[in-house]
């Protein structure tokens, strides 16, 4: 490769890079900002401000934190099994980003051999956005970048942002005048929509949806979300609905 | 079970999910159908929380200012507003509802 070649082609690394960090940031402080409704929305549910901040810090993934709360606000401490329960079948699907992620981590890059703090740490921020934009970059080095940029930005907002919307919550008190329940739901439908557009994961989510209502007046608060798992299980297992829908 | 014990079992439990897929060799959850199944869960989950939430009061099935809400969270995300805006809003019409029914 003559010089000019080689100054191109890090030039090329270089701007991937930096489309990776910018990436990284726009997804993490969008990301991060919602924290505030989970802050709140944990309080609301019964937890005190120490115990919503260390959900954020050490569970760290905003789909089974919000279940976690939401049940525990419908069922309270008698639902906390199914609550439990619900929160780590939502972290099922950190296990399939950690498998995509480990390569990304690993690669050799700057003669560090991968140490098992930086395996805890990798796996700590692995989520849905860290995985994503990692995801979308087009180069190893601007994937790994991606990576930690996302997931470490996202770490300190949502943390931050956590805090804040707990003493938020705090503040505000009894909370269903200020309609936190209707909150709640419409978060819960901002972490589902992304994930519609398959007429599969559609048809899922009316059938859980239908299950989970139906099996409400009948099973303990908290169980009805974990019998409507089911469809998932059902429709997965024997790939109904598999049409992708037209573009 | 208090409140901190289902905090620590659950947040051990998710933090040690995301650790296996570092450290356990990829093999099962690669496959279609565990893949395939994986994903699903998610969307049933999240889904069987929605109706729970926007319907459910204890152990009865009640229409309230949470369906409304919840309609105009849908039309809003349709038109791509900002997650944190759309929770927001949807708070503000059940408080609205409620204040003046």
């Amino acid at each position: 490769m003559d010089e000019r070649a080689e100054a191109s082609a890090a030039a090329a690394v270089d701007a991937a890079r930096r489309g990776a960090i910018r990436d990284g940031f726009a997804v993490g402080i969008a990301t991060a900002a919602y924290g505030i409704s989970f802050g709140a929305l944990a309080v609301a549910a019964g937890l005190d401000v120490w115990q919503t901040c260390f959900l954020s810090l050490v569970m760290f993934t905003g789909g089974s934190q919000f279940a976690l709360v939401g049940v525990l606000a419908s069922g309270g401490v008698a639902a906390g099994g199914s609550a439990i329960a619900t929160a780590a079948m939502l972290g099922i699907r950190n296990v399939v980003y950690g498998m995509r992620m480990k390569p990304v981590v690993d690669a050799p890059h700057d003669g560090h051999r991968s140490s098992l703090w930086r395996t805890i740490a990798a796996a700590w921020i692995t989520i849905d956005e860290s995985t994503a934009v990692a995801l979308a970059q087009t180069d190893d080095r601007a994937a790994r970048v991606g990576f930690w940029v996302t997931g470490i930005v996202i770490f300190i907002g949502w943390n931050l942002t956590t805090f804040l919307g707990a003493l938020i919550g705090d503040a505000l008190g009894d909370t269903s005048a200020y309609g936190l329940d209707a909150a709640a739901a419409a978060a819960f439908l901002g972490l589902l929509w992304p994930r519609l557009k398959r007429v599969q994961a559609g048809a899922v989510a009316v059938g859980a949806a239908v299950v989970a209502t139906i099996a409400t007046p009948v099973l303990m608060p908290g169980l009805p979300v974990l019998v409507a798992a089911l469809v998932a299980v059902v429709v997965g297992w024997f790939d109904l609905f598999s049409r992708k829908r037209a573009a | 079970m208090t409140t901190w014990h289902i905090i620590l079992i659950a947040s051990a439990a998710t933090l040690a999910l995301k650790l296996s897929g570092h450290l356990v060799p990829a093999g099962f959850l690669e496959r279609e159908r565990p893949a395939r199944i994986a994903d699903l869960l998610t969307v049933a989950l999240l889904a069987a929380l929605i109706a729970v939430q926007t319907l459910g009061a204890g152990q009865q099935i009640v229409v309230d200012a949470r369906v409304p809400a919840l309609i105009v969270a849908a039309a809003l995300y349709a038109l791509r507003v900002p997650f944190v805006i759309v929770v927001f809003v949807a708070a503000a019409v059940a408080a609205g509802i409620r204040a003046f029914t």
